[in-house]
């Protein structure tokens, strides 16, 4: 077992413990708490794919922003001041669990009995050109209008972002 | 034996089975919306784990699945704003978040 497989595989279980402890807590606050190391884990997980960039991003706008809006969230629909039973399951959790059950079974046997089309063996080495590094490739991506790029995409996602920004605003100001 | 891609996809689909589970089992509209989270949180391991396993060339340089994993980062903070400030203003209003007691919508 070489290093990468040993940190995958202590990443990936701190990952699959505490988004189990997430769905499981009955403080929400504690769920809540425990979607911050998810978010921080998967982060790791791009990091051992290669992928910086998202790594970053996903601890800026996951572990910083969405975290914080669910917390303040939590604490502007505060029902009482105990909070022990405030994470409920609701009736048909077990239906719940058998249809999760269902699909993931789904999911691993599509995994392990169809073939890939990309290669199942190898790295992220021969991903970018020599001297160009994830950050300057995928900038390259984004924004260059003249080369392959996705430039298109990303003004319509801005465009997503000030929609959602002013929807938001609407919907949750006091009227 | 290394990192394989199957090592990627079987995280993916138990990270996308347990946040489901938290999306269907789950009363309170917030962590509902947690489990949403982990579910995109899991689309985008395994993305990310076929653009790192991809190396037909030219494709491979384009790195589409990490641009799709930051679009998907996008719509999700969209998305988690809207649904905060939707159910912030259900509160305001039903003094609940019980996704099972918010039945205006229903006949």
């Amino acid at each position: 077992m070489d290093l990468a497989t040993f940190i995958f595989w202590i990443v990936a279980i701190i990952l699959v413990g505490s988004a189990l402890l997430v769905v499981t807590q009955s403080n929400i606050v504690h769920s809540a708490l425990a979607l911050i190391v998810v978010f921080a884990m998967a982060s790791g997980i791009y990091l051992l794919l290669n992928a910086e960039f998202i790594a970053i991003v996903q601890i800026l706008i996951y572990a910083g922003a969405v975290a914080v809006l669910i917390l303040f969230a939590l604490m502007l629909t505060r029902t009482s001041n105990i909070q022990v039973r405030s994470n409920p399951n609701s009736r048909q959790w077990w239906l719940a669990l058998v249809i999760c059950a269902l699909v993931g079974a789904g999911i691993i046997f599509a995994v392990t009995f169809s073939p890939h089309a990309v290669a199942n063996q190898g790295n992220g080495s021969g991903q970018v050109p020599a001297n160009v590094n994830n950050v300057v490739r995928i900038g390259q991506l984004l924004y260059s209008p003249t080369t392959y790029s996705y430039v298109l995409p990303f003004e319509i996602a801005s465009l997503v972002l000030l929609v959602a920004i002013v929807g938001a605003i609407v919907i949750g100001r006091e009227d | 034996m290394g990192l394989t891609l199957n090592h990627f996809l079987v995280l993916g689909a138990v990270l996308f089975c347990i946040g489901l589970y938290g999306a269907l089992a789950k009363r309170n509209a917030i962590a509902v919306l947690m489990g949403i989270e982990i579910m995109l949180n899991a689309v985008n391991v395994t993305l990310v784990g076929f653009s790192f396993f991809n190396q037909v060339k030219p494709y491979s340089t384009y790195l589409t699945g990490q641009i799709f994993a930051i679009f998907i980062i996008t719509v999700a903070a969209a998305e988690a704003a809207v649904a905060l400030a939707m159910i912030i203003a259900i509160y305001r209003k039903r003094s609940t978040v019980d996704v099972g007691e918010i039945n205006m919508m229903k006949w």
